[in-house]
This record gives structure tokens, sequence and C-alpha cells, in this order.
């Protein structure tokens, strides 16, 4: 069961991921972004619940929908909304785009790749190495949907299924890879079936509920911890805008949005414990304004920060 | 200089291997069939399987996408580990994890990935198809990795060592016909060679034959059939091929006049193919002869003993270039 100040937890991290997503969704739309970026909109049950879920030593995997993630293991607003204008003071440094390469080993947060299921093995190989050293760490990943049709995928539950790893997959199951529906990506109804296959316990969650994100992914951490090896955890929801910035996704039928509109993750958290008597209407504003004023303070620290200089184009690509 | 003994290829790769997992608890060993009592389809990895055991010589269910990507997960967290691929040519199957995931992340969030991917490679040895490619230049072509290609046994054990001890992802490609057919002095000890920095096997003035791998000793073989006409051909074996020693390259040239590129990959876009694109650009002047190159043939590398030697450079045809070029 979940603390009282963790549950207020929950919420701000929930209301700051939102709050950060509407506004960089807003920039971009202004023409004040660079590049693609990507909107998690309707994921933030899942990345902050599964995020705070695990130990500061433990390591994630976060992915391009996991924005509450990479703000619930430490990794400022600023320096993420520095990264998706190309500064020099972002993750990257001007290197990688939007949500892509926020790796910081300090925070244990793996960087990804658009090659979204190559987070899998890296997280894997992260949980193996714990394995090696008997250090009591778990390791978890975020995969889509879309990326448990890969052989990497299978590959990599299968390898963590072999060695026993403690190691946790978060399957964000939003019913959308880019444009195409779950029904033309697979003949299953659960990705969840999938971790029967390698032998590996599955659990299905309600992606827009917080709290039982996280209760599941703190059991499979328990396990793992114990020696007793991987999990999946499905969690389903809706990706609640298109693909990326560029896409209304118009392919998606209104019924759908309109029907997970109705269970929006973060205003169901909120009026959860409004009802419980955590939070109050004013409260709740309060937050509201609180965020909204942590997120502006980023962008604008984000936006007059310098770009990086040409001249240093060719450091790093090697360690020295 | 250490004091030396004689040892094969194979017996100086196995000796690195040793070398560097008595000194460091952070190198263990990945790859299929590389553990248990069977310690490699080669035998490269028996010695270190015997002797660490199964928690530091780990067999790999046949998921190389999975288990290359997981070893840049355990050097993101410190350990050290050495991949084995079981042929080069299956290397394709790892390749996102290879090019993709570990060749840029220092680049993009300065994480270091210090892994090593020994890839038994090249042919002659009848093996078709699929067991005999030299697929370098992938990664060549590739920012981010560092990639080296030993000779000799002195520099198997060499190199080894030193990828082991890079802070990148080193790709490290092991001549199979040499395994047991090439034997040679190997220092006892710890002493790594460094990566980047090339080896002239033979010395001479009227020609430089620049190459890597197996046919440093093709080379060196027409080098000595050359000698006995009267010409004095340099070999240059580059050892490592990124960072490449280009310093090494433009002195022999600049010495000889001219220059020959051989090597045992396909010669089209080979890395042999940017040795001499980069020796017209910056030797030119030196130049007394166009830069000819030398490589396999443009094909599918094919099993049946007179289509394998049609397909691949031996002896014969680099004496042959050699007297092209001489006779300019």
């Amino acid at each position: 069961m979940l603390e009282p100040a963790a549950k207020l937890n929950l919420a701000y991290w929930m209301r700051l991921t939102r709050t950060l997503d509407d506004a960089v969704m807003a920039m971009w739309k202004q023409g004040r972004g660079l590049g693609g970026t990507f909107s998690g909109k309707g994921h933030e049950a899942i990345s902050v619940g599964a995020g705070y879920a695990m130990g500061a030593d433990d390591v994630v995997a976060p992915m391009h929908r996991d924005l509450g993630c990479y703000l619930v293991r430490g990794l400022s607003a600023e320096r993420i909304m520095a990264n998706q204008l190309g500064k020099e003071a972002g993750v990257t440094g001007g290197r990688d785009a939007n949500l892509h390469g926020l790796g910081d080993l300090s925070l244990n947060i793996l960087g990804f790749v658009s090659h979204l299921p190559q987070s899998m093995p890296v997280a894997l190989g992260a949980a193996m190495a714990f394995q090696y050293r008997q250090e009591p760490r778990v390791a978890l990943t975020f995969a889509g949907d879309g990326s448990s049709n890969t052989g990497l995928f299978h590959e990599t539950l299968n390898l963590a299924a072999v060695q026993r790893a403690p190691y946790i997959v978060v399957v964000e199951n939003n019913q959308y890879a880019y444009s195409t529906p779950i029904h033309e990506q697979m003949a299953i109804d659960d990705i969840v079936v999938r971790a029967t296959a390698h032998g590996i316990p599955g659990q299905i969650v309600d992606g827009n509920d917080v709290a039982a994100v996280h209760e599941a992914v703190a059991a499979a951490a328990d396990r793992a911890r114990q020696g007793e090896g991987p999990s999946l955890i499905e969690a389903k929801t809706m990706r609640m805008l298109g693909h990326a910035i560029h896409d209304g996704a118009e392919y998606v039928p209104d019924e759908l949005l309109e029907e997970w509109e109705t269970r929006d993750p973060v205003v169901r958290w909120e009026t959860a414990l409004v009802e419980d008597g955590l939070l109050s209407p004013e409260t709740v504003s309060r937050l509201h304004e609180e965020c909204r004023e942590e997120v502006e303070a980023a962008i604008a620290y984000a936006e007059r920060a310098p770009l990086p200089g040409a001249a240093g184009v060719a450091d790093g690509v090697y360690a020295p | 200089m250490s004091e030396l003994h004689d040892l094969t290829y194979l017996d100086a790769i196995a000796e690195g291997l040793m070398v560097e997992m008595e000194r460091d608890p952070n190198v263990l060993i990945i790859g299929n069939d590389v553990g248990g009592s069977f310690g490699g389809a080669f035998k490269v990895t028996k010695r270190a399987a015997d002797h660490f055991g199964p928690g530091r010589v780990k067999n790999m269910p046949m998921t190389e996408l999975a288990f290359v990507g997981a070893a840049s997960g355990m050097a993101l967290m410190g350990l050290r580990p050495v991949i084995e691929v079981q042929f080069a040519d299956f290397i394709s199957t790892a390749f996102d994890s290879i090019v993709q995931y570990a060749a840029t992340t220092h680049y993009r969030w300065g994480a270091s990935v210090p892994w090593v991917l020994r890839a038994p490679s090249d042919g002659g040895i009848r093996s078709g198809p699929f067991h005999s490619q030299n697929p370098e230049a992938w990664f060549v072509h590739t920012p981010g990795l560092k990639v080296v290609a030993p000779a000799t046994p002195a520099d198997a054990k060499g190199l080894l060592l030193a990828a082991i001890r890079d802070d990148n992802p080193v790709v490290y490609f092991e001549s199979k016909p040499l395994y047991r057919s090439l034997r040679g002095p190997v220092p006892h000890g710890d002493e790594a060679i460094p990566i980047g920095v090339a080896r002239t096997a033979l010395e001479g003035d009227d020609l430089s034959i620049i190459t890597y791998g197996s046919t440093v000793h093709d080379s060196l073989q027409a080098a000595h059939e050359l000698s006995n006409e009267g010409v004095a051909v340099e070999v240059v074996d580059l050892r490592s091929l990124k960072p490449m020693d280009d310093g090494a390259i433009l002195a022999s040239v600049a010495k000889t006049g001219r220059a020959l590129v051989v090597h045992a990959a396909n010669r089209m876009a080979g890395v042999g193919s940017e040795i001499a694109a980069f020796i017209a650009e910056e030797a030119f002047a030196d130049l007394d002869a166009p830069v000819k190159r030398l490589g396999g043939m443009d094909i599918p590398i094919p099993f049946s003993p007179p289509l394998e030697d049609a397909y691949r450079v031996g002896p014969p045809e680099i004496a042959g270039a050699i007297r092209e070029l001489m006779a300019w």
C-alpha cells in the first residue's frame, strides 16, 4: 500500500509530466520547437508509477513516451528541455534529438536509440552485471506494443529467462504502432502471453492506474531482488496524440479516444486523492499552478541557453 | 622486452584472454558455446572456461542481437565483456546492437561502452559463403567503433589486451586460417600493443604493400619471390583499421613511390578503397605509379576449391600486381 506522502508524490510527478508534455506540444505548434518531438499523453501512470517503484540504485531504460520516468529519476525539466531544443546544456549537448539519448549513469538512466527494442538487451545486460557482482539491484526497461513484435523482444526475454536476471520489462500497450492498430500487429489479445512463451511471469495492469502500475512493478522488483528472475508487465493504455508532433492521428477513431479520455490517468489520480481527502480542489489548483511555474521556468532556461559550438562537433565520438 | 615463447595464433588469443581475466575481475566472456567443457567452436575460450568456469565464461542462447546488446549494458555498468560471435559471418545478426547502440552511445550521452567483439573471420579453408567472410568494412565505416585485425601471434595477444582495456567498443577480427597454421614468438606478460599503430613487416625501398590480417603473409611470400627479381618490397601491416595509422602509410609511400593495397575481403568498397583514396589524396606527388588494390571478387564466397581459389587473392596475384606497378 502506498503511504499518503507517496500518493501525493505520484500526483505531483504525473501533473508535472502532463504540464511539461502539454507545454512542449504547444511550443512545437507555435514553431518554437526544433525538429520533431513526442507526446507521452496517456502514459503518465506507467512512466511515473514504474519509475517511482524503482530504487535509486536500480537502473531504468525509459523511451520517448516516458517523460515521467526521467523526471521521477531526477533528470531535471531544464536539462530535458535544453535537449529538446538542441542546446549545449541538454543531456546530449545537441547530439541527439528530443527525448532520445537522455542517458545519465549518475541517475542510473540508460538512453535509448530510435530502434526502440534496443533498450531491452542493454537493460538486461545491466541486470546481468548486477547478478555477476551479486549486487541487490534491478534493471527495468520499457517497451511498446510495436517492439513486442520484433525478434529482439523475444531474444531478450529468452535470454533474461535463461539467466534468471533481475530484470523487468514494462510493455506499454498503447494500441498503435505509429498508424498500425494492434489487431494488424498481432493475432493475440494480450501481449502478456509472450512472457508465458518464455517461461517468465507476466501480468496485465491498467496502465491508466498509477497505483496498479506501481504495485505490479514493486512486486516484480522484489521478486527480482530475491533471485526469482525477470517479469513482464503489460500496461494497457492509449496513445492520446499522434506518433509524433507532425502526426494528427486521423486514423484513430474518435470514439476510441473519447472512451480513453474518461480514464485520463492524471485526472483520475487527482480525483481519487480528493476523494481520499489527501487533496482538495484548492490544493489541486495549487499543484497545477506549481507545475506550470516549474515548466515555464524550465522552458525559459532552455530557450535562453546557448546552442553548442560547431567546433566541438567531433568531440566525444570515442571515450578517451 | 618480456621473455618470448612460441605460440600458435589461436593460443596467443587464448593467452590474452587468460591474462586479462586474471588481471581484471570485470572481464568476462559471453558467446555461443564458449563455456562448459566445450570451450568454443575453435576452442579459443577453452582455457578460460576450464580455469574460470561458467560464472565468467558464459554460454549464451542463440540470441546474438540480444547478447551483444546485453554486453553494452554490462559495459555501461563497469564490466568488460569479451563477446565471441562464432563466425564473423554471423555478426550481421547483431548489427543494430553494434552500430546503432554501442557505437553511438559515447557521442550521444557520454557513457563508455568498453566491450570487445571477437570475430573469427576469413576463408581459404573451404567453409563456404557463410563461414568465410571478412566483413570489417561495415565497422570501419561506423563512427564510434574501433577495429583491429592482427596478423601475428604476438599482435593477436597484444592487440587483444589493448582492446579489452580500451574504453570503447572494439571489433577484433581474428583470421581463422591462421589459428593453427601460424606459430610465432609471443611475449610473456601483460604488455599491450597500442591500437592505431602499424608495423613494418618487411622493409624495402621500391614498393609499399599496405595490408592486414592473413594477406600480410601472402604479401611477404610475394615480396620474397620479387626479391629474387631485384625488387625490394616494403610490407606495412596495419594491425588496426580504425583508427588507422595514416602516418605509417604516408611515410612508406613517400619512401617507395608505389602503393599496392591488399586484403582478403572483397575489393568493392572494401577498406582498401579508403586506403587507396587516402593515398591518392595525400601522397599523389610521391607516386610513380597508380595506386592498385587487390581483394576478393565481388561475389559471395564460393565453397569448392577451384571456385574459392579464384575468388581469393594469393601470392601469385600479389606478385603479378607488384610486377605491373614496377613496370610503370
